[in-house]
């Protein structure tokens, strides 16, 4: 529950009025508001500056140093005031979130100072606010950077001895500075991928007449030449890819990633080429293969961080691209049917087909114009014109837009990144605060219905167990009691209602509260019990006689007043057989608390087992009904 | 001249390009529609002077400031609609959806049904709650569950009723929650309630039913300690 809300408390708890004359069982006991004080200012003096608020302001957090009794070491006895030697501006915000609930970073403020003083006030810094939230986020991963970065320089100077030589091999792939070797590497297989593009480049080039045969391009010429730099190349990008390989750390992932891919393909054109013969019918695709050997340039690409990071953008910027290509598609085939038609009429006109227009149409939009299909006929020229026109309009005008795009999406993606991962994390905090106030009921269930309970039999020694909740915790819980009560269901948390699921076959239940029980004298039986809806599986041929049969009930418990010292230790749990119901009995006239309680074996007393509708010892209840199959809510 | 089929669409179109231009230029005045003006109205509410609140509820001076003071924290404009008052009620109840009841209780506070609560409203609703005598909550109760303030409750309004505070429990309760648990409950609530069997539940029949019952009586004091 929101501290802010706080003050509606009493709202809620009055609405609880439409609740009472539907409810069948009887409502738990208000917490008693043992000392009500006035609310009062304090005045907190931060520095010689002074801030008043009201005592209840700060108890709404009662776990920071402002809202526990951790105040108290700072209390000035003379002066009656409590006195903090920290910063006053950073107190502004800190107070301020008391106030509203939220906490504010200012941007003005140094990171690490403000992180000081939240740790100081015991406020954990990720309840900031949504508002503030990524910037003190960005400025935070900012100096854990510039404080690794400088780390990382002074780690650079030492050596590192303890690294494996696998390790320390993959280092010197991936960073070439670390040493000399590594450098060394670095600039041979650059030199050695630059030789093999030229050589590949200038295979091609035609090199002059052999004397008696046409000309040749170099590659045939100096064929013997040519195939052993092409060998010595591909040596090398081998045994670069097999140590790689060795280096990795994740060999799995190494293979997957695109530069290996690369790499593959750089080199697989040359074995294949190897293995295959020199066949007729093979060569035209052995001549495709060659073409893989222009990937042999993309390897450039780990010795340039410029490429790396057009590929990244490129990689980003794939869905404006993807929409400019999908509207120029659009373009085009509009214009190339147009025209088709227009100039269907004329004769000998090369617009034979759509598809053939196709290329006039690009042709004319990109505004290349080459002249090899032009339109004749009247209407051809006016749409042709119109194409030409919107072909600088469609093509012109992104090209700006999607350069300014690169940077703004390349920002934007990574704080799309950024949002979506704090998104996770608000939800997270919010499922967690929603978690920790229904849990801190059901806690507090379990823990001050003990204490309640023990302080009616008039134990006050165990006054002190439990955590002491806050009036307002505790008003809030009776509150949630309150429902329970009317609608006669009980609040679990997430993993028991699974198990309660699970447990249409029941099973033993395995009781972690009961022990805590077993000790207490004077526990009598129930109200609102309810029985789960017998479904037709019931295995009991599992347990064969033990007296907790198949079938267990969880009961409720009351906790009776002491007027009724000669009760046994019975509880109404009960094992009950097959077609037994059991109908809750609301009657008692005493209004305690209750327990949620399973029992186990050696605490069943033996009364439990025999009668199937159980009588609820005690003068003041009723007798329950005939037992029925049906789950049903008491009927009074 | 002879214009074929499509030379004539080709005229057609450059005359409209024609005619866009000369929108352009401001030539042809286009047809515009009127802008919306739509204004924002900031509602705003003052409350009545602290005097005459003191007069016209049970609540002691020092009651109606703490009061105000919480109210105004959560409404800074003064009155609180129907989704802040759904937002406020819906932190009690991590677990469950209480917007239905909200609504209704909503209702059942904006007694003038202009669709706004002000702090007056607020603080009445409040006074008869917390103050008043059990006739009175009994009889506020009863609005509460009148949804169409027509003097007598029906079944379709107390299963609608009934529904939402079982809503507000959530999924994850034990025994788990069933269908028909609002209706079984319903049934058994006219049982008890309704006197003649005719059906609804009047204001005397539920006064005097309740009056009968040990627990609501009971349940109807734990009020006065609220605040």
């Amino acid at each position: 529950m929101a501290a802010g809300v706080a003050a509606w408390l009493p709202f809620a708890r009055a609405a609880a009025i439409g609740w009472m004359p539907v409810a069948n069982c009887p409502m738990p006991l208000a917490p008693a508001d043992k000392n009500k004080r006035q609310d009062e200012l304090i005045v907190l003096n931060v520095s010689g500056r002074r801030f008043q608020t009201w005592r209840t302001t700060l108890e709404r957090y009662p776990d920071t140093l402002l809202g526990s009794t951790e105040k108290e070491f700072f209390f000035n006895e003379d002066t009656k005031e409590y006195f903090f030697d920290r910063d006053p501006e950073v107190f502004r915000c800190v107070l301020n979130f008391y106030r509203t609930g939220k906490l504010h970073y200012p941007r003005y403020e140094c990171i690490s100072a403000y992180d000081d003083e939240l740790a100081f006030y015991g406020i954990l810094p990720e309840i900031i606010g949504d508002c503030c939230y990524e910037e003190y986020k960005d400025r935070k991963r900012e100096n854990a950077e510039r404080l690794m970065d400088d780390n990382d320089s002074e780690n650079n100077q030492e050596s590192v001895p303890s690294l494996s030589f696998r390790q320390t091999m993959w280092r010197a792939f991936e960073n070439p500075h670390t040493s000399t070797l590594a450098l060394v590497f670095y600039y041979v297989t650059g030199f050695f991928i630059a030789v093999s593009v030229i050589t590949n480049v200038v295979e091609t080039v035609p090199c002059g007449t052999v004397p008696g045969s046409k000309e040749l391009p170099c590659g045939e010429r100096y064929s013997v030449a040519f195939f052993c730099l092409d060998t010595a190349c591909v040596m090398i990008f081998t045994v670069e890819y097999l140590l790689r390989l060795f280096a990795a750390p994740s060999r799995y992932r190494f293979v997957r990633s695109v530069m290996s891919i690369i790499d593959v393909v750089a080199i697989m054109p040359y074995y294949i080429g190897l293995v295959m013969t020199n066949n007729e019918d093979v060569s035209g695709a052995f001549v495709t293969l060659r073409v893989f050997r222009v990937f042999r340039i993309f390897k450039f690409s780990r010795h340039s961080q410029g490429l790396r990071i057009l590929g990244y953008t490129l990689k980003s910027c794939a869905s404006e691209l993807g929409f400019l290509l999908f509207s120029l598609t659009m373009a085009i085939i509009i214009f190339a049917t147009v025209m088709f038609y227009a100039e269907k009429g004329s004769s000998a006109s090369k617009f034979t087909s759509i598809p053939a227009s196709f290329w006039y149409t690009i042709v004319t939009m990109t505004t290349l114009g080459y002249g090899d299909m032009v339109p004749k006929t009247i209407a051809g020229k006016i749409f042709g014109s119109i194409c030409s026109l919107s072909g600088v309009l469609v093509i012109a005008l992104p090209v700006p837009v999607i350069v300014s795009n690169f940077s703004r999406i390349y920002h934007q993606n990574q704080r799309a990144d950024k949002r979506r991962a704090q998104k996770k994390a608000r939800l997270a905090r919010i499922r967690v605060a929603k978690t920790g106030s229904s849990n801190a009921y059901l806690h507090s269930k379990r823990n001050g219905l003990l204490t309640e309970a023990l302080e009616l039999m008039g134990t006050p020694e165990e006054e002190h167990m439990g955590k002491s909740t806050s009036l307002i915790e505790s008003q809030h819980h009776h509150l949630l009691h309150c429902l329970e009560k009317t609608t006669n269901h009980e609040f679990i948390d997430e993993q028991m209602f699974e198990q309660n699921c699970m447990e249409s076959s029941m099973q033993n239940y395995p009781s972690t509260r009961s022990p805590s029980l077993s000790s207490h004298p004077g526990l009598t039986t129930t109200c609102c019990s309810r029985r789960s809806k017998k479904t037709t599986h019931l295995p009991n041929s599992n347990l064969p006689a033990t007296r907790l049969r198949s079938m267990q009930e969880l009961s409720t418990i009351h906790i009776q007043g002491s007027e009724q010292p000669s009760l046994t230790t019975s509880r109404s749990s009960l094992n009950l057989k097959a077609d037994d119901g059991l109908r809750p009995n609301c009657k008692t006239s005493q209004i305690t608390t209750a327990i949620i309680s399973i029992p186990t074996p050696p605490a069943l007393t033996p009364e439990g087992e025999s009668r199937p509708p159980p009588a609820s010892p005690g003068p003041n209840t009723n007798i329950p009904s005939i037992a029925s199959n049906v789950v049903k809510v008491s009927a009074l | 001249m002879n214009l074929e089929g499509l030379e004539m669409v080709a005229v057609l179109v450059v005359l409209a390009l024609f005619v866009k231009v000369l929108e352009q230029f401001g030539l042809f005045e286009p047809v515009s529609l009127e802008d919306e003006v739509s204004l924002a109205l900031m509602c705003r509410a003052r409350p009545e002077g602290l005097e005459q609140l003191q007069e016209q509820t049970k609540f002691t001076r020092k009651e109606l400031q703490v009061l105000y003071r919480g109210f105004k924290n959560e409404c800074p404009s003064g009155i609180v609609n129907e989704e802040n008052f759904k937002q406020i009620y819906s932190q009690f109840f991590p677990q469950g959806d209480s917007s239905t009841y909200a609504t209704f209780l909503f209702n059942a506070f904006d007694t003038n049904h202009d669709g706004s609560v002000s702090f007056e409203d607020f603080v009445a609703g409040l006074s008869v709650i917390l103050r008043g005598t059990i006739d009175d909550r009994l009889n506020w109760a009863f609005n509460l569950y009148d949804l169409n303030k027509d003097g007598c409750i029906t079944k379709e309004e107390m299963l609608d009723i009934m529904k939402s505070i079982y809503d507000m429990m959530g999924k994850y309760t034990y025994p788990a929650l069933r269908e028909e648990a609002p209706r079984e409950h319903v049934e058994s609530f006219f049982q008890k309630m309704d006197r003649n069997k005719d059906g609804v539940v009047t204001i005397e029949e539920f006064i005097e039913s309740c009056q009968k019952d040990e627990n609501i009586m009971r349940s109807m004091q734990l009020f006065d300690n609220v605040i």
